[in-house]
């Protein structure tokens, strides 16, 4: 199974071992993994900021750049989702139809690939803490993927996962909403905190950096306990 | 306040930090999403049915020269007078006429928010009318000259204590904040009002296009009492509202009481197809259908919109979501609140006037996952985020932004250099290692430093000694 690594770009500037770690686990379920040097960024900060020719430019350009992949796989709900959801709304061009079809189907979340298509739960992971997880809104609402994280801690020995109270609600992140309106995606980061606190976790799960740097980013300010981390990170260093 | 969107941000920061008001809206959403849940727990069938809705909502929108002029047919065959008005002011005038006709001095008015959008109640009062209102929440709201904060518990707002003062003050009664106290003074006031009022307006939750019906769904029956007390009866309704047939009904009846205010059913569901008949010894002698436009056909001539018309003004997704919880409903500065608000308040009234209203969104998608006719909410903002960039209403540093970012995207080696750039300054600059103050971000959370290395960098060095990088980098 050949795997191409789709690391989007706040992943690559900020968190590039969120990357590496989403390496070390696919090779050791057994894939065969390359990285399309070529890639920069899916588009959407500029779909969701509302710039879609912008946005248009950057699909058409990752459509080329992965059209030779088998599966393309991403540590990022939010950018599958672009990806997957979004592509297809806003590329019209009927020539590209078929190259668009082939590429939506076969980029996947690292969890639901892992899961769902590899068929993988248990990585020999040993990670004796306890952690809570957030389900990052586009993951959930937009894949629609729920339980592939949630198997895939399962299996790791020693980890117990203990479910925040509205695990669902968002953390407050939003793309450019979280600077266009500081106060209520803050304001939203502090309930989110509180349900992580309430769950005596020492570590934040998510599959998202974006929502692991809105998290983070709160707890580490107001001095919370709680640690974010990536479950590519939770898995591939602890193999 | 006053009832703009343009003054989103001011009236949302000011919310924000009103913890009396946060408080509220928190336990009354909380609350409202804990009753919904538990109802819908017990229809197996409940997705079905929000299935089926959306396509019921789909054929009417499709149709609705069909289906709207069936309705005024029927209507009109049962002994009804349907008037169309473009917008709120032939609406208006329609209504005013008709009240002077009949020599109207007082007028019942049940909750409505198609008369809210057209500020029916104000017209009334300036041409020397008096509206009442008889929804307890409306009248609330009435009496402290405010509008509705939410789309079926208009004084959401307002805390029980705030009642009291309110109707100590223009009531004259002894200040009380026991909700039964109040509620009976409301009761004997408005028992008085409903017999001296020579007009009843109402709103319509639904109109069946095979029957001519209006169907009204409430819980205090003040609607009811508006509808059939006074001598004339006139609705009014948005053109949306129309549905196929009686059929339909039951599948909005069961989505919407549980939706909103997770009730199985609402207390009351008056279901009007004419005006008195000959031999019937009550309701009113005379019943006028209103249809409005007032934008809703521009709507519909947008496919990536009209969805927003499916709309059955529910409330759930204010419920759900995470910005309305925390800003509440008058932050949006328009009588339609929340995720839907956001949505129809730009095609309203348009971009330019309400562009901050697409953006007060994290696109979280609850409002698309609660909503019982299944509307695609946070796409459709998405959508008018589109219409305000191509509108040029987004400022010329955030458009200059898009375009180096475009460029630097759009090439790798671009991006490479640019991303190695950035290092270089920040290390030269001696930033590299305090932490980075970003302006909207940094005032309340910790930003995260850059890392030393992007992992495009470290990819090249992983394929060069794959097994060294993995130990030596991998761990951080």
């Amino acid at each position: 199974m050949k795997v191409s690594l789709f690391i989007p770009c706040l992943t690559d500037q900020f968190f590039p071992q969120v990357g590496i770690n989403l390496y070390k686990v696919l090779k050791k379920a057994g894939a065969e993994v390359d990285y399309p040097a070529e890639q920069t960024c899916c588009g959407q900060p500029a779909f969701n900021s509302g710039y879609h020719a912008e946005a248009i430019e950057l699909a058409q350009r990752f459509l080329k750049v992965f059209r030779n992949s088998q599966y393309i796989v991403a540590p990022s709900g939010s950018c599958t989702s672009m990806v997957k959801m979004f592509y297809p709304e806003i590329l019209e061009d009927p020539g590209l139809h078929e190259l668009l079809h082939d590429i939506t189907t076969k980029t996947y979340e690292f969890s639901d690939f892992l899961v769902n298509v590899m068929g993988v739960k248990d990585l020999g992971v040993h990670f004796p803490h306890k952690v809570t997880y957030h389900d990052a809104c586009h993951l959930l609402r937009e894949l629609k993927v729920k339980e592939a994280p949630r198997d895939l801690m399962r299996h790791v020995r020693g980890l117990e996962l203990i479910e925040m109270e509205q695990s669902e609600s968002c953390c407050g992140f939003g793309g450019t909403f979280s600077v266009k309106y500081p106060e209520i995606s803050t304001a939203m980061s502090e309930d989110k905190a509180a349900t992580i606190a309430g769950t005596g976790a020492e570590y934040v799960v998510a599959n998202d950096s974006s929502c692991l740097m809105q998290i983070g980013g709160y707890l580490s300010r107001k001095g919370f306990a709680a640690k974010p981390m990536h479950l590519a990170d939770l898995l591939g260093e602890n193999l | 306040m006053n009832l703009t969107p343009r003054l989103f941000k001011t009236y949302a920061s000011r919310s924000i930090n009103n913890p009396r008001l946060r408080k509220t809206y928190r336990f009354a959403t909380h609350h409202a999403l804990a009753k919904r849940l538990q109802v819908i727990q017990e229809v197996p069938e409940w997705e079905a049915l929000r299935d089926r809705a959306h396509e019921i909502k789909e054929e009417v929108i499709d149709h609705l020269d069909v289906y709207l002029e069936k309705l005024e047919t029927k209507v009109t065959a049962n002994g009804g007078k349907v008037f169309w008005a473009r917008d709120g002011k032939e609406a208006s005038d329609y209504i005013l006429e008709v009240a002077r006709r009949i020599r109207a001095r007082t007028v019942v008015k049940s909750k409505s928010m198609t008369t809210e959008e057209i500020g029916l109640a104000h017209t009334l009062e300036e041409n020397q009318l008096e509206p009442v209102e008889t929804d307890l929440g409306e009248y609330i709201i009435q009496l402290a000259h405010e509008w509705p904060s939410h789309l079926t518990a208009p004084a959401l707002h307002k805390t029980r204590a705030e009642v009291g003062e309110l109707f100590a003050e223009k009531l004259g009664i002894p200040y009380t904040d026991v909700p039964e106290e109040l509620c009976e003074v409301a009761r004997k006031l408005l028992r008085g009002k409903f017999l001296q009022a020579e007009l009843g307006i109402s709103g319509v939750n639904f109109a069946l296009a095979d029957t001519g019906t209006v169907v009204i769904v409430e819980n205090e029956g003040n609607a009811r009492l508006s509808t059939t007390m006074p001598r004339v009866h006139i609705a009014v309704m948005g053109l949306e509202k129309v549905i196929p047939a009686f059929a339909d009904l039951s599948v909005f009846l069961r989505l919407l009481a549980r939706s909103s205010t997770g009730q199985k059913q609402t207390s009351y569901v008056s279901l009007i197809s004419s005006p008195r008949q000959p031999g019937e010894l009550d309701g009113p002698e005379e019943f006028h259908l209103v249809i409005l436009d007032n934008g809703r056909t521009e709507i519909l001539k947008d496919p990536k919109m009209r969805e927003s018309l499916f709309c059955i003004r529910c409330g759930a997704c204010l419920n759900t979501c995470p910005v309305y919880q925390r800003v509440g409903g008058h932050a949006y500065g328009s009588v339609y609140p929340g995720p839907i608000g956001a949505v129809i308040t730009p095609m309203f009234q348009g971009v330019e006037v309400a562009k901050d209203l697409p953006y007060a969104s994290s696109l979280c998608g609850s409002c698309t996952a609660i909503c019982p006719v299944k509307i695609d909410i946070h796409h459709m903002l998405l959508w008018l985020r589109k219409q305000v960039v191509e509108s040029q209403g987004t400022p010329w540093q955030e458009r200059l932004a898009m375009k180096l970012y475009l460029a630097g995207m759009s090439d790798s080696t671009l991006y490479r250099l640019g991303s190695r750039a950035v290092r270089w300054a920040l290390k030269f600059s001696g930033r590299k290692s305090q932490p980075m103050k970003v302006p909207g971000w940094t005032e309340t959370r910790d930003f995260p430093p850059l890392a030393e290395k992007s992992f495009k960098t470290l990819w090249k060095e992983l394929e060069k000694d794959d097994q060294r990088l993995i130990h030596a980098n991998g761990h951080k």
